[in-house]
Protein backbone atom coordinates (compact mmCIF):
# COMPACT_ATOMS: atom_id res chain seq x y z
CA UNK A 1 0.00 0.00 0.00
CA UNK A 2 2.71 2.39 0.66
CA UNK A 3 4.34 1.33 -2.44
CA UNK A 4 1.00 2.10 -4.02
CA UNK A 5 0.83 5.69 -2.35
CA UNK A 6 4.43 6.56 -3.89
CA UNK A 7 4.63 5.80 -6.77
CA UNK A 8 5.77 8.15 -8.98
CA UNK A 9 2.28 9.12 -10.63
CA UNK A 10 1.08 9.88 -7.41
CA UNK A 11 3.40 11.97 -6.28
CA UNK A 12 2.63 13.92 -9.61
CA UNK A 13 -0.71 14.03 -7.69
CA UNK A 14 0.77 15.92 -5.24
CA UNK A 15 2.84 18.20 -6.83
CA UNK A 16 -0.19 19.27 -8.37
CA UNK A 17 -1.81 20.09 -5.56
CA UNK A 18 1.24 22.29 -5.37
CA UNK A 19 0.93 23.53 -9.11
CA UNK A 20 -2.99 24.60 -8.12
CA UNK A 21 -2.11 26.65 -5.05
CA UNK A 22 0.77 28.03 -6.77
CA UNK A 23 -1.33 29.37 -9.81
CA UNK A 24 -4.03 30.68 -7.18
CA UNK A 25 -1.42 32.91 -5.50
CA UNK A 26 -0.27 34.11 -8.76
CA UNK A 27 -3.77 34.55 -10.42
CA UNK A 28 -5.61 36.07 -7.90
CA UNK A 29 -3.20 39.08 -7.25
CA UNK A 30 -2.90 39.61 -11.27
CA UNK A 31 -6.61 39.13 -11.69
CA UNK A 32 -6.92 41.93 -9.46
CA UNK A 33 -4.27 43.93 -10.70
CA UNK A 34 -6.14 43.74 -14.14
CA UNK A 35 -9.08 44.70 -12.58
CA UNK A 36 -8.35 47.35 -10.66
CA UNK A 37 -7.35 48.88 -13.97
CA UNK A 38 -10.25 48.01 -15.60
CA UNK A 39 -12.35 49.56 -13.23
CA UNK A 40 -10.39 53.04 -12.94
CA UNK A 41 -10.52 52.96 -17.39
CA UNK A 42 -14.46 52.35 -16.97
CA UNK A 43 -14.75 55.22 -14.38
CA UNK A 44 -12.34 57.07 -16.57
CA UNK A 45 -13.61 60.33 -18.53
CA UNK A 46 -11.25 59.85 -21.31
CA UNK A 47 -13.45 58.60 -24.29
CA UNK A 48 -10.69 56.30 -25.50
CA UNK A 49 -10.01 54.76 -22.36
CA UNK A 50 -13.70 53.91 -20.93
CA UNK A 51 -15.21 52.40 -23.99
CA UNK A 52 -12.45 50.16 -23.88
CA UNK A 53 -12.76 49.34 -20.59
CA UNK A 54 -16.54 48.78 -20.88
CA UNK A 55 -15.33 46.87 -24.12
CA UNK A 56 -13.38 44.35 -22.22
CA UNK A 57 -15.37 43.69 -18.86
CA UNK A 58 -18.44 43.04 -21.38
CA UNK A 59 -17.32 41.00 -23.79
CA UNK A 60 -15.05 38.63 -21.15
CA UNK A 61 -18.29 38.64 -19.33
CA UNK A 62 -20.75 37.77 -21.74
CA UNK A 63 -18.74 34.61 -23.57
CA UNK A 64 -18.20 31.45 -21.52
CA UNK A 65 -15.29 30.92 -19.72
CA UNK A 66 -14.26 27.49 -21.55
CA UNK A 67 -14.37 29.84 -24.83
CA UNK A 68 -11.91 31.96 -23.57
CA UNK A 69 -9.55 29.50 -21.55
CA UNK A 70 -9.08 28.14 -25.49
CA UNK A 71 -8.80 31.47 -27.51
CA UNK A 72 -6.67 33.49 -25.04
CA UNK A 73 -3.90 30.89 -24.72
CA UNK A 74 -3.77 30.80 -28.71
CA UNK A 75 -3.87 33.66 -29.52
CA UNK A 76 -0.79 34.62 -27.36
CA UNK A 77 0.92 31.90 -27.98
CA UNK A 78 0.80 32.11 -32.27
CA UNK A 79 0.85 36.59 -31.19
CA UNK A 80 3.96 35.96 -29.40
CA UNK A 81 5.61 33.24 -32.66
CA UNK A 82 4.41 35.72 -35.43
CA UNK A 83 5.89 38.40 -33.52
CA UNK A 84 9.35 36.55 -33.33
CA UNK A 85 9.24 35.37 -36.82
CA UNK A 86 8.74 38.47 -38.04
CA UNK A 87 11.98 40.02 -36.05
CA UNK A 88 14.24 36.74 -36.21
CA UNK A 89 13.86 35.48 -39.80
CA UNK A 90 13.09 38.25 -41.96
CA UNK A 91 14.47 36.10 -45.21
CA UNK A 92 11.42 33.41 -44.77
CA UNK A 93 9.71 33.13 -47.74
CA UNK A 94 6.69 31.12 -46.78
CA UNK A 95 3.17 32.18 -45.84
CA UNK A 96 3.06 31.92 -42.06
CA UNK A 97 -0.74 30.16 -42.50
CA UNK A 98 -0.52 27.38 -45.00
CA UNK A 99 -4.41 26.02 -44.68
CA UNK A 100 -5.11 24.90 -41.84
CA UNK A 101 -1.45 25.16 -40.56
CA UNK A 102 0.70 27.81 -38.73
CA UNK A 103 4.34 27.52 -39.39
CA UNK A 104 6.62 29.74 -38.22
CA UNK A 105 10.72 29.58 -38.80
CA UNK A 106 12.32 26.86 -35.94
CA UNK A 107 13.89 29.85 -34.13
CA UNK A 108 10.69 31.70 -33.56
CA UNK A 109 9.30 28.89 -32.01
CA UNK A 110 8.35 29.81 -27.94
CA UNK A 111 9.68 28.04 -26.63
CA UNK A 112 12.20 26.46 -29.03
CA UNK A 113 11.62 22.46 -29.85
CA UNK A 114 15.49 22.03 -28.16
CA UNK A 115 14.19 23.49 -25.18
CA UNK A 116 13.65 20.65 -22.31
CA UNK A 117 10.51 19.67 -21.11
CA UNK A 118 10.16 21.89 -18.02
CA UNK A 119 10.49 25.11 -20.66
CA UNK A 120 7.60 24.15 -22.14
CA UNK A 121 5.81 23.09 -19.12
CA UNK A 122 6.34 26.95 -17.34
CA UNK A 123 5.49 28.09 -20.75
CA UNK A 124 1.84 26.65 -20.13
CA UNK A 125 1.55 27.51 -17.00
CA UNK A 126 2.39 30.92 -17.70
CA UNK A 127 0.25 30.74 -20.41
CA UNK A 128 -2.89 29.44 -18.44
CA UNK A 129 -1.78 32.11 -16.22
CA UNK A 130 -2.77 35.10 -18.13
CA UNK A 131 -5.87 33.58 -19.57
CA UNK A 132 -7.04 32.94 -15.78
CA UNK A 133 -6.17 36.82 -15.18
CA UNK A 134 -7.89 37.99 -18.23
CA UNK A 135 -10.94 36.35 -17.50
CA UNK A 136 -11.00 37.23 -13.81
CA UNK A 137 -9.82 40.41 -14.02
CA UNK A 138 -12.77 41.15 -16.20
CA UNK A 139 -15.38 40.40 -12.98
CA UNK A 140 -12.79 42.30 -10.66
CA UNK A 141 -13.11 45.31 -12.78
CA UNK A 142 -16.86 45.18 -12.31
CA UNK A 143 -16.89 44.60 -9.16
CA UNK A 144 -14.50 47.18 -7.85
CA UNK A 145 -16.24 49.61 -10.31
CA UNK A 146 -19.60 48.86 -8.42
CA UNK A 147 -17.40 49.46 -5.09
CA UNK A 148 -15.99 52.67 -5.84
CA UNK A 149 -19.35 53.60 -7.12
CA UNK A 150 -20.98 52.65 -3.54
CA UNK A 151 -18.95 55.14 -1.50
CA UNK A 152 -20.93 57.42 -0.22
CA UNK A 153 -21.06 61.19 -2.29
CA UNK A 154 -21.35 62.64 1.13
CA UNK A 155 -17.87 61.82 1.63
CA UNK A 156 -16.37 62.82 -1.44
CA UNK A 157 -18.08 65.42 -0.71
CA UNK A 158 -16.78 66.37 2.62
CA UNK A 159 -13.01 65.64 0.85
CA UNK A 160 -13.51 68.16 -1.91
CA UNK A 161 -14.51 70.51 0.79
CA UNK A 162 -11.09 70.24 2.69
CA UNK A 163 -9.57 70.98 -0.80
CA UNK A 164 -8.41 68.25 -1.61
CA UNK A 165 -7.98 67.28 -5.45
CA UNK A 166 -9.32 64.50 -7.27
CA UNK A 167 -6.59 62.42 -7.06
CA UNK A 168 -6.57 63.15 -3.60
CA UNK A 169 -9.72 62.38 -2.67
CA UNK A 170 -9.83 59.07 -4.78
CA UNK A 171 -6.32 57.93 -2.96
CA UNK A 172 -7.03 58.57 0.74
CA UNK A 173 -11.04 58.84 1.05
CA UNK A 174 -12.54 56.52 -1.98
CA UNK A 175 -9.99 53.55 -2.06
CA UNK A 176 -9.57 52.75 1.50
CA UNK A 177 -13.35 52.60 1.92
CA UNK A 178 -14.34 51.29 -1.35
CA UNK A 179 -12.79 47.70 -0.27
CA UNK A 180 -16.06 47.21 2.25
CA UNK A 181 -17.96 47.21 -0.35
CA UNK A 182 -15.99 45.13 -3.21
CA UNK A 183 -15.29 42.81 -0.48
CA UNK A 184 -18.26 40.00 -0.86
CA UNK A 185 -18.33 40.26 -5.14
CA UNK A 186 -14.38 39.42 -4.17
CA UNK A 187 -14.49 36.58 -2.03
CA UNK A 188 -17.02 35.03 -4.94
CA UNK A 189 -14.90 35.44 -7.26
CA UNK A 190 -11.97 33.62 -5.47
CA UNK A 191 -14.06 31.24 -4.39
CA UNK A 192 -15.11 30.50 -8.14
CA UNK A 193 -11.35 30.74 -9.16
CA UNK A 194 -10.43 27.80 -6.55
CA UNK A 195 -12.50 25.72 -8.39
CA UNK A 196 -12.01 26.76 -11.92
CA UNK A 197 -8.62 24.91 -11.81
CA UNK A 198 -9.81 21.69 -14.07
CA UNK A 199 -9.79 23.61 -16.75
CA UNK A 200 -6.19 23.70 -16.37
CA UNK A 201 -6.30 20.63 -18.06
CA UNK A 202 -7.76 21.88 -21.43
CA UNK A 203 -4.14 23.86 -21.96
CA UNK A 204 -1.87 20.33 -21.03
CA UNK A 205 -1.43 21.52 -16.89
CA UNK A 206 -2.02 18.20 -15.03
CA UNK A 207 -3.90 19.12 -11.97
CA UNK A 208 -5.41 17.51 -9.12
CA UNK A 209 -8.62 16.73 -10.58
CA UNK A 210 -6.97 15.58 -13.49
CA UNK A 211 -4.56 13.41 -11.44
CA UNK A 212 -7.49 11.81 -9.28
CA UNK A 213 -9.31 10.39 -12.60
CA UNK A 214 -6.55 9.38 -14.21
CA UNK A 215 -5.15 7.35 -11.05
CA UNK A 216 -8.57 6.00 -9.83
CA UNK A 217 -9.56 4.96 -13.06
CA UNK A 218 -9.67 1.45 -13.52
CA UNK A 219 -6.39 0.16 -14.20
CA UNK A 220 -6.37 -3.30 -16.71
CA UNK A 221 -3.26 -5.68 -16.78
CA UNK A 222 -1.09 -4.11 -18.46
CA UNK A 223 -0.16 -1.60 -15.39
CA UNK A 224 1.62 -2.50 -12.77
CA UNK A 225 -0.88 -1.99 -10.29
CA UNK A 226 -4.31 -3.02 -11.38
CA UNK A 227 -7.10 -1.92 -9.79
CA UNK A 228 -10.78 -1.74 -10.14
CA UNK A 229 -12.26 1.95 -10.83
CA UNK A 230 -11.60 3.78 -7.33
CA UNK A 231 -12.15 6.91 -8.79
CA UNK A 232 -14.83 7.51 -5.89
CA UNK A 233 -12.02 7.41 -3.07
CA UNK A 234 -9.75 9.81 -5.38
CA UNK A 235 -12.47 12.65 -5.75
CA UNK A 236 -13.04 12.14 -1.70
CA UNK A 237 -9.93 13.03 -1.28
CA UNK A 238 -9.96 15.85 -4.02
CA UNK A 239 -13.50 16.71 -2.00
CA UNK A 240 -11.78 17.30 1.18
CA UNK A 241 -8.97 18.92 -0.18
CA UNK A 242 -11.22 21.99 -1.70
CA UNK A 243 -13.34 21.87 1.11
CA UNK A 244 -10.60 22.68 2.99
CA UNK A 245 -9.08 24.88 1.11
CA UNK A 246 -12.62 27.12 0.61
CA UNK A 247 -13.16 26.57 4.72
CA UNK A 248 -10.27 28.28 5.28
CA UNK A 249 -10.69 30.80 2.79
CA UNK A 250 -13.68 31.75 4.21
CA UNK A 251 -11.58 32.35 7.63
CA UNK A 252 -9.57 35.21 6.11
CA UNK A 253 -12.55 36.86 4.45
CA UNK A 254 -14.45 36.69 7.48
CA UNK A 255 -11.45 38.22 9.31
CA UNK A 256 -10.66 41.02 6.50
CA UNK A 257 -14.50 41.64 6.26
CA UNK A 258 -14.10 42.96 10.44
CA UNK A 259 -11.62 44.55 9.55
CA UNK A 260 -12.32 46.74 6.96
CA UNK A 261 -15.79 47.35 8.34
CA UNK A 262 -13.93 49.23 11.46
CA UNK A 263 -15.36 52.93 11.49
CA UNK A 264 -17.32 52.57 8.37
CA UNK A 265 -20.83 54.28 7.50
CA UNK A 266 -22.09 50.74 6.94
CA UNK A 267 -24.50 48.19 8.80
CA UNK A 268 -21.17 45.90 9.45
CA UNK A 269 -19.16 49.32 10.77
CA UNK A 270 -21.82 50.61 12.75
CA UNK A 271 -22.63 47.23 14.67
CA UNK A 272 -18.95 46.72 15.27
CA UNK A 273 -19.09 50.90 17.09
CA UNK A 274 -21.95 49.31 19.30
CA UNK A 275 -20.05 46.25 20.49
CA UNK A 276 -17.11 48.52 21.50
CA UNK A 277 -18.91 51.09 22.72
CA UNK B 1 6.40 22.39 -9.01
CA UNK B 2 9.21 20.97 -8.60
CA UNK B 3 10.08 20.72 -12.07
CA UNK B 4 9.06 24.75 -11.76
CA UNK B 5 11.72 25.43 -8.56
CA UNK B 6 13.98 23.50 -10.98
CA UNK B 7 13.60 25.39 -13.61
CA UNK B 8 13.87 28.85 -11.77
CA UNK B 9 17.45 27.53 -10.29
CA UNK B 10 18.46 26.46 -13.89
CA UNK B 11 17.70 29.50 -15.27
CA UNK B 12 19.28 31.60 -12.53
CA UNK B 13 22.40 29.20 -13.43
CA UNK B 14 22.33 29.93 -16.89
CA UNK B 15 23.18 27.20 -18.91
CA UNK B 16 20.80 27.01 -22.18
CA UNK B 17 19.69 24.00 -24.00
CA UNK B 18 21.71 22.14 -26.76
CA UNK B 19 20.81 23.95 -30.13
CA UNK B 20 22.72 22.08 -32.53
CA UNK B 21 20.46 19.25 -33.40
CA UNK B 22 16.41 20.11 -33.92
CA UNK B 23 13.69 17.65 -31.92
CA UNK B 24 11.08 16.28 -33.57
CA UNK B 25 8.36 16.69 -30.36
CA UNK B 26 5.77 13.95 -30.24
CA UNK B 27 2.61 14.11 -29.20
CA UNK B 28 0.35 11.27 -27.54
CA UNK B 29 -2.80 10.83 -25.40
CA UNK B 30 -1.36 8.74 -22.56
CA UNK B 31 -5.14 7.30 -21.43
CA UNK B 32 -5.27 4.36 -23.85
CA UNK B 33 -3.72 0.85 -22.89
CA UNK B 34 -2.00 -0.99 -24.28
CA UNK B 35 -1.67 1.91 -27.12
CA UNK B 36 -0.26 4.53 -24.92
CA UNK B 37 -0.72 5.40 -21.36
CA UNK B 38 1.13 6.79 -17.99
CA UNK B 39 2.52 4.12 -15.63
CA UNK B 40 3.06 4.18 -12.36
CA UNK B 41 6.47 5.50 -12.91
CA UNK B 42 4.71 8.43 -14.59
CA UNK B 43 6.37 7.46 -18.19
CA UNK B 44 4.82 7.57 -20.91
CA UNK B 45 4.44 3.91 -22.00
CA UNK B 46 2.70 1.46 -25.02
CA UNK B 47 2.92 0.25 -28.40
CA UNK B 48 2.61 3.98 -29.69
CA UNK B 49 5.57 5.07 -27.30
CA UNK B 50 7.68 2.14 -28.79
CA UNK B 51 6.87 2.65 -32.48
CA UNK B 52 7.50 6.51 -32.42
CA UNK B 53 10.70 5.88 -30.96
CA UNK B 54 11.53 2.88 -33.00
CA UNK B 55 11.00 5.47 -35.89
CA UNK B 56 12.62 8.42 -34.62
CA UNK B 57 16.12 6.11 -33.66
CA UNK B 58 15.93 4.46 -37.19
CA UNK B 59 15.53 8.11 -38.84
CA UNK B 60 18.32 9.28 -36.46
CA UNK B 61 16.13 12.24 -34.66
CA UNK B 62 16.41 13.43 -31.58
CA UNK B 63 12.41 13.04 -30.55
CA UNK B 64 10.66 14.01 -27.59
CA UNK B 65 7.32 12.83 -25.81
CA UNK B 66 4.60 15.40 -25.30
CA UNK B 67 0.92 14.33 -23.85
CA UNK B 68 -1.87 16.42 -24.24
CA UNK B 69 -5.82 15.86 -23.67
CA UNK B 70 -7.55 13.89 -26.96
CA UNK B 71 -9.73 16.91 -27.60
CA UNK B 72 -7.28 19.27 -28.03
CA UNK B 73 -4.69 17.15 -30.19
CA UNK B 74 -5.81 17.92 -33.47
CA UNK B 75 -5.53 21.82 -32.79
CA UNK B 76 -2.07 21.78 -30.79
CA UNK B 77 -0.63 20.03 -33.88
CA UNK B 78 -1.94 22.45 -36.86
CA UNK B 79 -1.01 25.25 -34.52
CA UNK B 80 2.67 23.76 -34.28
CA UNK B 81 3.22 22.78 -30.41
CA UNK B 82 4.15 19.81 -31.29
CA UNK B 83 5.44 17.95 -34.71
CA UNK B 84 3.53 14.60 -34.97
CA UNK B 85 0.46 12.38 -32.95
CA UNK B 86 1.52 9.57 -32.25
CA UNK B 87 -1.82 8.33 -29.89
CA UNK B 88 -3.24 5.29 -32.04
CA UNK B 89 -4.83 7.46 -34.27
CA UNK B 90 -6.47 6.62 -37.48
CA UNK B 91 -6.29 7.94 -40.63
CA UNK B 92 -10.10 8.83 -41.64
CA UNK B 93 -10.93 10.73 -44.28
CA UNK B 94 -12.94 13.66 -42.20
CA UNK B 95 -8.94 13.96 -40.33
CA UNK B 96 -7.43 13.82 -43.53
CA UNK B 97 -9.16 17.09 -44.22
CA UNK B 98 -7.22 18.68 -41.53
CA UNK B 99 -3.65 16.72 -41.37
CA UNK B 100 -2.16 14.15 -43.09
CA UNK B 101 -1.45 11.13 -42.25
CA UNK B 102 2.26 8.55 -42.58
CA UNK B 103 1.49 5.31 -43.60
CA UNK B 104 -0.35 2.43 -41.50
CA UNK B 105 1.85 1.24 -38.37
CA UNK B 106 -1.05 -0.71 -37.66
CA UNK B 107 -3.57 -2.77 -39.80
CA UNK B 108 -7.56 -1.41 -39.07
CA UNK B 109 -8.51 -3.06 -36.20
CA UNK B 110 -12.50 -3.74 -36.03
CA UNK B 111 -14.46 -1.39 -33.81
CA UNK B 112 -16.25 -3.24 -30.95
CA UNK B 113 -19.78 -2.67 -29.11
CA UNK B 114 -18.98 -3.93 -25.04
CA UNK B 115 -21.51 -4.44 -22.69
CA UNK B 116 -22.02 -6.39 -19.46
CA UNK B 117 -22.53 -9.85 -19.74
CA UNK B 118 -26.02 -10.75 -20.62
CA UNK B 119 -27.15 -7.57 -22.47
CA UNK B 120 -29.27 -8.07 -24.98
CA UNK B 121 -27.69 -7.33 -28.28
CA UNK B 122 -30.96 -4.84 -28.92
CA UNK B 123 -29.08 -2.03 -27.26
CA UNK B 124 -26.38 -1.13 -30.45
CA UNK B 125 -29.69 0.35 -31.75
CA UNK B 126 -32.15 0.99 -29.22
CA UNK B 127 -30.10 1.61 -26.15
CA UNK B 128 -27.79 4.25 -25.25
CA UNK B 129 -23.84 3.76 -26.56
CA UNK B 130 -20.72 5.34 -25.19
CA UNK B 131 -18.20 6.88 -27.19
CA UNK B 132 -14.95 8.48 -26.79
CA UNK B 133 -15.42 12.24 -28.81
CA UNK B 134 -13.65 13.48 -31.34
CA UNK B 135 -13.65 9.37 -32.51
CA UNK B 136 -14.80 8.06 -35.34
CA UNK B 137 -16.72 5.50 -33.33
CA UNK B 138 -18.30 8.20 -32.11
CA UNK B 139 -19.76 9.78 -35.51
CA UNK B 140 -20.43 5.72 -36.42
CA UNK B 141 -22.82 6.21 -33.31
CA UNK B 142 -24.45 9.17 -34.27
CA UNK B 143 -25.30 7.29 -37.63
CA UNK B 144 -27.29 4.56 -36.17
CA UNK B 145 -30.83 4.75 -34.29
CA UNK B 146 -28.68 4.36 -30.57
CA UNK B 147 -28.39 7.51 -28.36
CA UNK B 148 -24.82 8.53 -28.28
CA UNK B 149 -23.13 9.38 -25.17
CA UNK B 150 -19.27 10.88 -25.49
CA UNK B 151 -17.01 11.23 -23.02
CA UNK B 152 -13.49 12.97 -23.00
CA UNK B 153 -11.61 9.78 -22.12
CA UNK B 154 -12.00 6.29 -22.81
CA UNK B 155 -11.88 5.30 -19.29
CA UNK B 156 -14.75 7.58 -18.93
CA UNK B 157 -16.37 5.21 -21.42
CA UNK B 158 -15.33 1.94 -20.16
CA UNK B 159 -17.06 3.54 -16.39
CA UNK B 160 -20.23 4.70 -17.98
CA UNK B 161 -21.02 1.24 -19.10
CA UNK B 162 -20.18 -0.17 -15.49
CA UNK B 163 -22.34 1.99 -13.73
CA UNK B 164 -24.93 1.67 -16.55
CA UNK B 165 -25.48 5.46 -17.79
CA UNK B 166 -24.35 3.82 -21.26
CA UNK B 167 -25.94 0.11 -22.04
CA UNK B 168 -22.86 -0.21 -24.33
CA UNK B 169 -19.59 1.43 -25.77
CA UNK B 170 -18.02 1.32 -29.05
CA UNK B 171 -13.94 1.24 -29.48
CA UNK B 172 -11.38 -0.37 -30.97
CA UNK B 173 -11.73 -3.79 -30.04
CA UNK B 174 -8.39 -4.37 -29.25
CA UNK B 175 -8.58 -1.56 -26.70
CA UNK B 176 -11.57 -3.31 -25.08
CA UNK B 177 -10.52 -6.54 -24.97
CA UNK B 178 -8.23 -5.97 -22.06
CA UNK B 179 -11.39 -5.10 -20.07
CA UNK B 180 -13.35 -8.05 -21.58
CA UNK B 181 -10.22 -10.41 -20.09
CA UNK B 182 -9.71 -8.58 -16.46
CA UNK B 183 -12.90 -8.26 -16.11
CA UNK B 184 -13.51 -12.52 -15.23
CA UNK B 185 -17.18 -12.21 -17.17
CA UNK B 186 -18.28 -9.11 -16.07
CA UNK B 187 -17.85 -7.28 -19.42
CA UNK B 188 -18.37 -9.22 -22.77
CA UNK B 189 -18.31 -8.12 -26.38
CA UNK B 190 -21.75 -7.83 -28.44
CA UNK B 191 -20.82 -7.69 -32.04
CA UNK B 192 -17.43 -5.92 -34.10
CA UNK B 193 -17.94 -3.43 -37.16
CA UNK B 194 -15.25 -2.86 -39.55
CA UNK B 195 -13.57 0.01 -38.71
CA UNK B 196 -13.14 3.14 -41.53
CA UNK B 197 -9.68 4.01 -42.86
CA UNK B 198 -6.22 2.65 -43.39
CA UNK B 199 -5.45 1.61 -40.17
CA UNK B 200 -3.40 3.79 -36.97
CA UNK B 201 -1.08 6.19 -38.49
CA UNK B 202 1.00 8.90 -37.19
CA UNK B 203 -0.69 12.28 -37.76
CA UNK B 204 1.30 15.15 -38.87
CA UNK B 205 1.03 18.63 -40.42
CA UNK B 206 -0.25 18.98 -43.84
CA UNK B 207 2.82 20.86 -45.02
CA UNK B 208 5.15 18.96 -43.57
CA UNK B 209 6.01 16.48 -46.58
CA UNK B 210 9.87 16.13 -45.14
CA UNK B 211 9.13 14.39 -42.01
CA UNK B 212 6.27 12.64 -43.60
CA UNK B 213 8.98 11.28 -46.25
CA UNK B 214 11.35 10.39 -43.13
CA UNK B 215 8.30 8.28 -41.22
CA UNK B 216 7.19 6.60 -44.44
CA UNK B 217 10.55 5.70 -44.99
CA UNK B 218 11.81 4.39 -41.71
CA UNK B 219 8.07 2.37 -41.03
CA UNK B 220 9.26 0.46 -44.73
CA UNK B 221 12.47 -0.43 -42.90
CA UNK B 222 10.65 -1.50 -40.08
CA UNK B 223 8.16 -3.43 -41.64
CA UNK B 224 10.92 -5.08 -44.26
CA UNK B 225 12.74 -6.42 -41.29
CA UNK B 226 9.92 -7.63 -39.21
CA UNK B 227 10.22 -5.17 -36.33
CA UNK B 228 7.14 -3.92 -36.02
CA UNK B 229 5.33 -7.06 -36.09
CA UNK B 230 7.33 -7.74 -33.08
CA UNK B 231 6.16 -4.61 -31.45
CA UNK B 232 2.85 -5.42 -32.47
CA UNK B 233 3.05 -8.94 -31.32
CA UNK B 234 4.30 -7.68 -27.75
CA UNK B 235 1.20 -5.74 -27.11
CA UNK B 236 -1.49 -7.45 -28.15
CA UNK B 237 -1.01 -10.73 -28.77
CA UNK B 238 -0.43 -13.27 -31.10
CA UNK B 239 -3.79 -13.16 -33.09
CA UNK B 240 -2.98 -9.61 -34.06
CA UNK B 241 -3.27 -8.59 -37.39
CA UNK B 242 0.46 -8.53 -38.82
CA UNK B 243 2.26 -7.16 -41.83
CA UNK B 244 3.54 -8.98 -44.52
Amino acid sequence: MACYLTTASHLALYRSVLVVLVLLALAAPLALGIGFLGALAMRSRNALLRPLGTLYVSMVRGVPDIIFFLFVPFAIDQGVEYARHRILCPDWDQPVRQGNDFIVCAAAKMPLATDPAWVHDLWGFLLALAAFALVFGAFAANTLQGAMAAVPRGQLETAEAYGMTPGQAFRRILLPQMWVYALPGLSNLWMILTKATPLLFLLGIQDVVYWARELGGQKTGVYAYPHPDWRVWYFMGVLAFYLLLTWSSQKVFDRLMVRMSHGQATAGGEALRRAGA
Amino acid sequence: MKKLLLSAAILALGTSGALAQSVIRLATEGAYPPYNFVNESNQLEGFDIDVGNAVCERAGLTCEWVQNDWDSIIPNLVSGNYDAIVAGMSATEARAEVISFSQAYKLPDPSAYMALAGTDASVMTEGVIAAQSNTFQADMVAETSATLVEFASPDETIAAVRNGTADAVLADREFLMTYVTDSNGEFELLATVPSPGDGVSIGLRQSDTELRATFDAALDAMKADGSLNALLVQWFGEETLLFD
